[in-house]
């Protein structure tokens, strides 16, 4: 029941609000996003009480009926959506222009339907048409109000995502034909037949080179940092902070449980290594704000990469930590940033300074999620970094944990200047420092504060991460 | 049948994936309308093709006959063609616009979104590297 409520509360609301404006459109959403933390928590609580939840849908028997499953990394994974997709509708309630809100509220609110259905589908056709919604709706926020930068950049995202889901498409094709099955654990129990067992690897390849594309891994990545600074900062915020992680989820689900991924393991390590020396290269090199963040997504997919190709299940729960992490420090950082230019009006670093005289908490609340995005001691980014590079060590993967630890210094390095242009040098002559509403500085202040907790505090979360991935990689349940 | 339908859908992802690596923004647009087509021949050559005998259940039987065409990946195909369908008809509106802002059709010269580079100065190097 409560998977269901997930999944419609959002689709609903993004429905109604093609017929409603102003006061009520705004409310409405409000409403909804914060209605859709309550259902999320209550669905981790249940999970953790009564074990993991399943959904079949149609009154079909199991496995025909479309499937629903979530267990305590599902609902999890859910809890850290719905929480950024509330303080995102916090921004777009305060940051819309009239004439066009009722549709990109819709387009968010479906946008975080999909991510909710994608975390808990169990069916690769269902999640290759949730993977299509998503695409749909990141396509019509980023169209925006088509100017010629946003359309340029929706062609270059549409065309390599598009690209993605077709081969994800071809490889559930395949898979049906070679299995006759869709649902994870149907093809995950199958008895397979020795012609089957050599096929399915190949298809599961196409699959994860599907998904490779979609989460933006080294050398598909040009679509990411070609179209998402183009974006509305709030926008960004979610998809920059969920949807990559969200492909990834789906890769680690589909390698400890379903697929036997072990041909591509070596070479999905070496993909990880590039991916987060490139990512963090190019952030290095850039001085837009958005830029810097978007290809420092690219370098934590390569991390979380690292985690998949480490392949067990100490890695497994060092992922999904730094996952669950990476969702919320990234999305913060982005509206962060977006104070900053609500503040300052520029997203250049040249252009900014002088925001730690002007804008102490602000600075505060930066710095604390910067030292999380670093992996300093004892914050939130740091667990999940420590964990995985233990595990790297202990399988001796020497090469690929310093890559690793130097992608974190380099990362100090944007960080540091970001701080550094932005913070400390002085304000820039001629710019006017404008007031912040006062509702969105709470807004991310209160994702710092869970931030900070998840740093002093990993224990619980660890707990719940090793009790839920012991079925991963043939273990027993 | 399958040697048939398997031309086929080489056929077609190759013309796909060879539009694709065009230049031209409409070419590329049917490029992935082709390579899409392609694709949902696969899905539905999951069903077992070449059988006449429909997915129906004769009267008083509850086991379909042997050989009989497999209907879901027939129903999954119907979705993959609607999704699909949509999304082409997005492409070719932003292939318009794109082609109505910019007056060509040349998708390698579409730059508005990168750094901007004024009088051959690159935007992205720090002022301490640009010459005084």
């Amino acid at each position: 029941m409560l998977l269901l409520i997930s999944l419609l509360l959002p689709l609903t609301t993004a429905s109604l609000s093609l017929f409603v404006t102003g006061r009520l459109l705004k409310s409405m959403h409000l409403i909804s996003s914060f209605a859709l933390i309550i259902v999320t928590v209550l669905l981790l609580l249940t999970t953790q009480h009564e074990g993991a939840q399943s959904l079949v849908l149609g009154n079909w028997p199991w496995p025909f009926g479309i499937e629903f499953y979530a267990d305590g990394l599902s609902a999890l994974l859910m809890v850290s959506i719905s929480l950024i997709a509330f303080a995102v509708i916090i921004f777009q309630v305060q940051l819309s222009d009239s004439l066009i809100e009722s549709r990109h509220f819709a387009l968010l609110q479906s946008l975080i339907g999909a991510s909710m259905a994608i975390s808990m589908a169990a069916d690769l056709f269902n999640l290759y048409v949730w993977f299509e919604l998503m695409l749909i709706s990141v396509l019509g926020l980023m169209v925006g109000k088509a100017e010629p930068k946003n359309m340029e950049a929706t062609l270059k995202y549409f065309i390599l995502s598009l690209l993605g889901t077709l081969l994800m498409l071809a490889a559930v094709g395949l898979i049906y034909r070679a299995t006759g099955h869709l649902n994870f654990n149907a093809i995950a129990t199958l008895d397979l037949s020795p012609e089957t067992a050599q096929q399915l690897p190949i298809y599961g390849g196409l699959l994860l080179l599907a998904l490779l594309l979609k989460i933006g891994a080294f050398p598909l990545y040009a679509w990411l940092p070609g179209s998402y600074h183009t974006l509305p900062i709030h926008w960004l915020a979610f998809i920059g902070g969920v949807l990559t992680k969200i492909g990834v989820y789906i890769i680690l689900r589909l390698s400890g449980q379903v697929f036997d991924f072990s041909l591509f393991y070596d070479v999905l390590g070496w993909l990880a290594v590039i991916t987060m020396l490139s990512g963090v290269i190019g952030a290095a090199y850039h001085w837009d704000l958005r830029r810097i963040l978007a290809f420092h997504i690219i370098s934590q997919v390569g991390f979380l990469l690292l985690g998949v190709a480490l392949a067990s299940q100490a890695a497994a729960t060092a992922t999904f930590l730094f996952m669950i992490h990476n969702i919320l420090v990234k999305a913060n950082l982005f509206l962060i940033v977006g104070l900053i230019w609500l503040s300052l009006g520029h997203f250049d670093l040249r252009r900014l300074g002088g925001l730690y005289q002007a804008k102490p908490l602000l600075a505060i609340v930066f710095l604390l999620s910067a030292i999380s995005l670093v992996g300093i001691p004892p914050s939130s980014g740091f667990w999940g970094k420590f964990l995985l590079l233990k595990e790297a060590f202990a399988q001796q993967y020497f090469v690929w944990a310093i890559a690793a630890m130097f992608t974190g210094l380099l990362t100090l390095y944007s960080m540091s200047k970001i701080w550094v242009e932005a913070f400390w040098k002085p304000l820039p002559e001629g710019t006017e420092v404008r007031p912040i509403p006062r509702i969105l500085m709470w807004t991310v202040l209160a994702l710092s504060v869970l931030i900070l907790a998840l740093g002093l505090m990993p224990e619980p979360i660890i707990q719940l991460l090793d009790s839920q991935v012991g079925g991963f990689y043939g273990g027993a349940q | 049948m399958n040697l048939i339908l398997i031309i086929t859908i080489s056929c077609m992802v190759m013309a796909g994936v060879y539009l694709l690596l065009s230049r031209d923004v409409f070419k590329i647009v049917v490029g992935l309308a082709l390579l899409g087509m392609g694709v949902n021949l696969i899905v539905f050559f999951a069903g077992i093709p070449g059988t006449l005998i429909p997915a129906v259940l004769e009267p008083a039987t509850e086991v379909l006959v042997n050989q009989a065409a497999n209907p879901l990946p027939q129903a999954l195909v119907l979705t993959a063609i609607v999704i699909g369908f949509a999304l082409l008809c997005f492409a070719l509106i932003l292939a318009a616009v794109l082609v109505k802002q910019n007056g060509h059709h040349d998708v390698q010269a579409l730059q508005q979104s990168e750094p901007q580079t004024k009088d051959g100065k690159d935007n992205c190097k720090p002022s301490i590297m640009e010459a005084e």
